[in-house]
């Protein structure tokens, strides 16, 4: 024990002398300039006890003495995961969809609106996943397509009254192509180069979105977007259909579970498709995949434009939801979000970018109540998170398809 | 030996923007050959290869595959035509399995069965590979990636191997069986295999024939029995 504590007793002192030097100006400088030293003692003498304590129990715990403690709950927990990794992937599928669609009605109106928004930001985030995890190609400007999205529903409805329905997939086109204008001349840049240019482009159609008055109506936004319309029949005079309009955040929380499965399913099909495979080599190794017969120009390109039609269709229904959009919602920040909700979730596992969306957009949520510590929190969380599990929530696991071959 | 060869360069020049690492090179290589291309480093070897393949633009001159140019063939259209390159460094793909980097040698293949024929193939060739086949690429050793390295462009189902320095960083034990392997893949499937190598020693009692390259120019072309036993080659490459 007191070899454990010789370890790192120096670390534990210099990092505490550090907070205390980093807290007394945030804390000891006052905006009147005046200085004070009372408030930062105490606050640092709290956490200094706080973090003793914690530091006495890693100490008992790396020594072993709390050996006859954890050993049955890692041994329990072990045993768990193995009877979940036997149980068939169904029954587990099943209860969390039976889960998800009771949702809405076992919660009130705030978390189906939380609800909504981690649906539509699990579509941005696979969207990502195909550019980012797969092919390995560092996109900062993926919120981009997800404005061309938004903005395609909005301008064809609000100017030209065309419907939800068919501005769906013409959103999902339009993002398409915007992807591919850009990936275009870029992809043959790799990495650093990459990141860098995407980032231009997001910047580039927000600032078009922004400044483009006639079309966009700029920074005021576009207001007055149609909700979601669907043919309803109606017994009155015979059969007839009317137009029932989708108000309710319920009901508008199906259409995005249901575009968020599809995707899933979709981005599962990618892969672990011929495709998929293509992108990984891509990502390993360029050179290498093109000297096997991977056209890898055409990949990248396909991955790229892969990646803003998902994006696409959670604009169009984005802004079907708000009623309203603006360039505000496609900012760089966004970009950031959703890449740190992958590489949080795990860079290439599916489940891994769910659960990392759910975090990332539950957290800030949850640590409402924090008030202006709230970011703290979360960035500190997010800190934690990548020391202890740098490889994602859940890291990618290697395929099944071998296992059925072989 | 056949009349026509199954591989030439004319002429080629090549290289990286102002720096000319290919000054007219010309090379025949006939079906069922083993060639090596011998060389210090920085004469052009990996060069020559990465210009066959498309990787390094071609400046001047034409390469001939089969009696047509491929100079304006895209690399990845040269797999399914039979030309395939190992490339230096091995080159594997490190986070996917061992048999995920076969199945990749074998991209533009669509006939299934075949595939999997020709993976259990290569895992005759290389046993070590059959028994680590869910094992991610990057933790093979050195001379487990190079067999991988091959055995992923035999997928390809070339008719010409390029090998770009199999030896590198390996065992003498490992280069030994790596080179039975290649000598056993040139005389039962009939590849013909063009072999870039600075262990000159090596290559050459592989060989059937080989070219000298130095900075960039070929200096020497003979039987590679007749190189091994040049002086002036077995001072400057073999060390006496």
């Amino acid at each position: 024990m007191i070899q454990e504590f010789k370890k790192i007793w120096k670390q534990y002192a210099i990092a505490m002398l550090w907070l205390l030097g980093l807290l007394w100006p945030l804390l000891g400088i006052h905006p009147d300039g005046t200085l004070s030293f009372k408030q930062t003692i105490t606050v640092w003498l709290y956490i200094l006890s706080g973090t003793f304590i914690c530091f006495i129990i890693y100490i008992i715990n790396s020594s072993g003495n709390f050996k006859f403690f954890t050993k049955p709950i890692v041994n329990t927990s072990q045993k768990l995961s193995e009877m979940v990794q036997n149980m068939p992937s169904w029954i587990w599928k099943s209860a969390l969809l039976i889960g998800a669609v009771i949702y809405p009605i076992l919660t009130g109106r705030y978390p189906t609106d939380v609800a909504i928004n981690v649906l539509l930001y699990i579509c941005l985030g696979l969207g990502l996943y195909v550019v980012a995890g797969l092919a390995g190609m560092l996109d900062l400007g993926h919120i981009a397509f997800y404005g061309v999205g938004a903005y395609t529903y909005a301008i064809l409805n609000v100017k030209y009254g065309v419907g939800f329905w068919v501005c769906f997939p013409l959103a999902g086109l339009s993002a398409c192509i915007a992807g591919c204008i850009v990936g275009y001349p870029t992809l043959r840049m790799r990495g650093d180069y990459l990141a860098i240019v995407t980032l231009g482009f997001g910047e580039i159609v927000r600032i078009i979105l922004n400044n483009w008055m006639s079309l966009t109506n700029g920074p005021n936004g576009i207001l007055g977007v149609k909700t979601i319309g669907i043919l309803r029949p109606v017994m009155e005079n015979g059969l007839t259909f009317e137009i029932f309009w989708v108000k309710k955040l319920e009901i508008f929380y199906y259409f995005a579970l249901v575009l968020a499965i599809l995707t899933i399913i979709a981005v599962t099909r990618i892969n672990f498709s011929r495709i998929g495979r293509a992108l990984e080599a891509i990502r390993e190794d360029e050179t290498a995949a093109e000297l096997m017969g991977v056209n890898t120009f055409y990949y990248k390109l396909l991955a790229y434009a892969m990646g803003a039609v998902f994006a696409g269709f959670a604009g169009a229904l984005f802004a079907a939801r708000m009623k309203f959009v603006s360039p505000e919602s496609f900012t760089f920040l966004e970009s950031v979000m959703v890449l740190s909700m992958v590489v949080l979730g795990g860079m290439s596992s599916i489940p891994g970018i769910i659960l990392g969306v759910i975090a990332l957009i539950v957290l800030p949520e949850v640590f409402r109540e924090l008030e202006s510590y709230r970011m703290l929190v979360f960035g500190l969380t997010m800190i934690i998170m990548m020391l202890f599990r740098p490889s994602g929530l859940i890291a990618a696991k290697r395929k099944k398809m071998m296992e059925n071959k072989s | 030996m056949s009349a026509q060869p199954i591989l030439e360069l004319k002429n080629v020049h090549s290289g990286y923007g102002s720096i000319k690492a290919l000054r007219d090179v010309s090379l025949k290589i006939y079906p069922g050959e083993v060639v090596a291309i011998i060389g210090a480093n920085g004469a052009g070897k990996s060069t020559t290869l990465m210009t066959i393949c498309g990787i390094v633009p071609l400046e001047k001159g034409d390469v001939f595959y089969n009696g047509v140019s491929v100079k304006n063939i895209a690399p990845e259209k040269l797999p399914p035509l039979g030309l395939c390159q190992v490339p230096e460094g091995r080159r594997i793909f490190p986070r996917l399995t061992v048999e995920e980097n076969l199945i990749l040698g074998a991209f533009y293949r669509n006939d299934k069965p075949e595939i999997q024929r020709d993976i259990e193939h290569v895992y005759s060739l290389f046993p070590v590979l059959g028994e680590r086949n869910r094992q991610k690429g990057g933790t093979l050793s050195g001379g487990e990636q190079q067999m991988l390295a091959i055995g992923r462009a035999l997928m390809t189902k070339p008719k010409v191997l390029l090998l770009d320095e199999p030896s590198l960083g390996l065992a003498p034990i490992i280069i030994h069986q790596i080179f039975d392997i290649i000598a056993d893949i040139n005389k039962n499937q009939g590849t013909t295999i063009l072999l870039v190598e600075q262990n000159a020693n090596l290559a050459l009692q592989a060989a059937t024939r080989g070219y000298v390259l130095e900075t960039g120019q070929i200096t020497l072309e003979d039987k590679a029995s007749s190189l091994l036993h040049n002086p002036e080659i077995r001072k400057a490459y073999l060390g006496e």
